[in-house]
């Protein structure tokens, strides 16, 4: 427990250190949700009918961006050696990883979504829902990321390829996420898509830090 | 009934036993038997590329042999097994140090990651390393000798019995090599034992290291 | 039992037993192939609502079970290859991906060829298409990981342990694309699935999926065994092969 703590800290302490990188992904995010209305129509209807699909599209890919953070650096400088010969289980470090990299990267998203979701023409009646899908479905992103980075950690350009391995499997999150949004700016119930995004919330939090340990000893070998 | 073997004294603490290595197509090395006594430093030594690097992240489990196997203390491990993990200090090429943390929040991590803590606190090893004044600043404005000190402190504030260092007097002046020494010296009185990796001689007064060579594979 | 598995993973043992087995699947499987094709071109009559142009289905829908079957055995055989850290199982997975993606490309291609007479168009965003193309996302991910990595034995172990982590979302994906297929359902969309089935139609069906895992297995033993003889070309026993090929 204490090396999860230590871990979690030390990453958390690395994102406040390098703010400036760790706010670039919320940034792209807004210039996303910008170029919409610019490429498609700042009609409302137009917005309103998008918006969902567009949210979500947006944070998949700031997470996207934001992931080889987890473990490029510890890669290159030595301290993922370190961790791999450590005597404390190796998955509950990554856990402690993907604990960090939400705290760093979904959090402020959540922080930004009343905003987006303004821009985006979102009705305020599907904020609360909009808030609680990000609360469930952005620490699936970051989990099932972890896998991906764990992966191509050792490669020199792994970014192309990171998007190649991750996104497809971020299609359920964004299905079951961008479907309770609708749901609910349309007045609809949205409580099974978050009963679901949930699920799938524990499902990832629980295997993807043993498939991600596996993977970050092949990397290193 | 014979008479009851002096185990702990004819026991190599760590052995490997017909290891070999291959990278891609090129061996790097075959049937390589190393052993480890209790309170001995082995000194790795071979030519550049021979596997000097390889051998160590294979002790650690970084790393799996193409063949053969580890023995701790007479027992066949996996490589990487916990029980060796957790009597692994591991300094490797890469000192394993953050540069935007501070050495003082860079030990934390590893005496949190670490199997337990030894006596020394964090500030005693880094003033024993000489680099205690530079606690507080990030490890991104040390000099590269610097730096090292930083990783090789970890070996004074985290308890192990097998300290396993690759290169570990890169960048360090004749002071620092000394303190290396000293505490090599204050590791192996106490029944520790150290694998060193040194592609060029180093003048070490206080301890005598076993060489063991890697021969090129045929 | 495993001392029997331990020998015929055995790389020397397995290059000559494939190399005995293939040529025998392959003449199988076109034998196979040429019945289910004439049972399924010639002999089985048209569908009373579709006409001729369902017989496509002898191709697409062995294709789409071929495509998933071949995923689950490279996650099994990627699964063998971490736990037993055995080579061969290496090999079979990281040389089953592009089978296994052809044979994805191959049910995506004939089924939008199928649904163009009843769609109208080449494309629609159909849930068993939408499967199939992430499908191909995930084996494309297999290969390219497997590319990027130089070591051959990690790049293997990488590859496996990533069709692992694709088949436990695969039916989580399946399930989420049908799930929001069924919500955004238009008026049009007819259900792409095999019409209610025949005797003569499900023969030649069955041929043809038998005749189509031969060909898997044909290709596999084929693509295995340069796998094999790659990366064990600095082995006493490849030499030894390579001065037997070279006297001859």
């Amino acid at each position: 427990m204490n090396a999860f703590l230590a871990v979690a800290r030390r990453d958390l302490l690395l994102a406040v250190r390098h703010r400036a990188e760790a706010a670039n992904p919320l940034l792209f995010f807004l210039v996303v949700v910008a170029l919409v209305p610019l490429g498609l129509s700042p009609r409302r209807e137009t917005l309103e009918l998008i918006a969902p699909g567009v949210f979500w599209i947006g944070a998949l890919l700031a997470t996207l961006l934001s992931l080889e953070r987890m473990f490029r650096s510890d890669f290159d400088d030595g301290s993922l050696e370190l961790m791999l010969v450590s005597p404390q289980p190796l998955p509950l470090i990554v856990l402690a990883k993907i604990v960090a990299h939400w705290l760093a990267t979904g959090l402020p998203l959540l922080v930004a979504a009343p905003l987006i979701a303004l821009l985006l023409g979102l009705p305020a009646r599907s904020l609360a829902v909009l808030l609680a899908a990000l609360v469930l479905g952005t620490p699936t992103l970051s989990a099932v990321g972890a896998i991906g980075v764990a992966l191509t950690a050792g490669l020199r350009r792994g970014g192309m390829l990171l998007s190649l391995l991750v996104l497809p499997l971020y299609i359920p999150v964004l299905v079951f996420a961008a479907s309770a949004v609708s749901a609910a700016a349309g007045g609809l119930p949205a409580a099974g898509q978050l009963y679901l995004l949930g699920a799938l919330a524990a499902l990832s939090l629980t295997l993807a830090p043993l498939a991600a340990a596996a993977a970050l000893r092949i990397s290193v070998s | 009934m014979p008479p009851p073997e002096h185990e702990s004294d004819s026991q190599p603490l760590l052995e490997t036993v017909a290891l070999s290595c291959a990278r891609g197509e090129r061996v790097l090395f075959e049937n390589l038997d190393v052993s480890i006594a209790a309170g001995e430093v082995v000194q790795v030594l071979g030519e550049n590329g021979s596997g000097k690097t390889t051998l160590l992240r294979i002790l650690c489990g970084l790393q799996p042999p193409s063949g053969g196997h580890i023995r701790w203390r007479g027992r066949e491990v996996a490589p990487g097994a916990p029980e060796l993990r957790s009597e692994i200090q591991y300094v490797g090429h890469a000192g394993g140090v953050k540069l935007d943390l501070t050495p003082r929040e860079n030990l934390d991590v590893a005496i949190a990651l670490g199997a337990r803590p030894t006596a020394t606190t964090v500030d005693a090893a880094l003033a024993r390393l000489d680099i205690g004044m530079l606690g507080g600043s990030p490890v991104r404005t040390l000099s590269a000798g610097q730096r090292q000190r930083v990783a090789l402190a970890r070996l004074l504030t985290c308890a192990s019995l097998l300290w396993v260092l690759d290169e570990p007097f890169t960048a360090l002046d004749a002071d620092g090599v000394a303190t290396i020494d000293a505490m090599l010296r204050e590791h192996i009185e106490a029944g520790g034992s150290a694998i060193v990796t040194s592609h060029h001689p180093v003048a070490l007064g206080q301890v005598t290291p076993r060489p063991v060579s890697i021969p090129r594979a045929a | 039992m495993w001392a029997f598995l331990h020998r015929f993973a055995s790389p020397p043992h397995f290059y000559r037993l494939a190399g005995t087995l293939a040529p025998w699947l392959g003449w199988i499987c076109l034998g196979l192939m040429a019945g289910g094709l004439y049972g399924g071109l010639v002999v089985a009559p048209p569908d009373y609502q579709q006409g001729e142009s369902y017989r496509i289905i002898f191709v697409h829908v062995p294709s789409a079970w071929m495509s998933m079957f071949i995923y689950v055995v490279m996650a099994g055989a990627g699964a063998i290859a971490l736990i037993w850290r055995i080579k061969l199982a290496e090999v079979v997975a990281v040389e089953s991906a592009p089978i296994g993606a052809s044979f994805t490309f191959l049910a995506l291609v004939t089924g939008s060829l199928w649904g163009k007479p009843m769609w109208g168009t080449y494309w629609v965003w159909d849930a068993r298409l939408t499967s199939e193309l992430v499908l191909l996302f995930l084996y494309f991910g297999v290969m390219g990981l497997h590319a990027a990595i130089e070591d051959r034995r990690a790049a293997g172990r990488a590859a496996g342990l990533l069709a692992i982590v694709g088949v436990v979302n695969i039916p989580i994906i399946h399930y989420s694309v049908e799930w929001w297929h069924t919500l955004h359902q238009g008026p049009t969309v007819t259900k792409l699935s095999a019409p209610s089935i025949h005797v003569s139609m499900l023969v030649p069906l069955l041929l043809m999926a038998v005749s189509f895992k031969l060909f898997y297995l044909t290709v596999l033993l084929q693509r295995a065994r340069s796998g094999v003889l790659e990366r064990e070309r600095g082995a006493g026993w490849v030499r030894e092969l390579l001065a037997r090929t070279e006297s001859d």
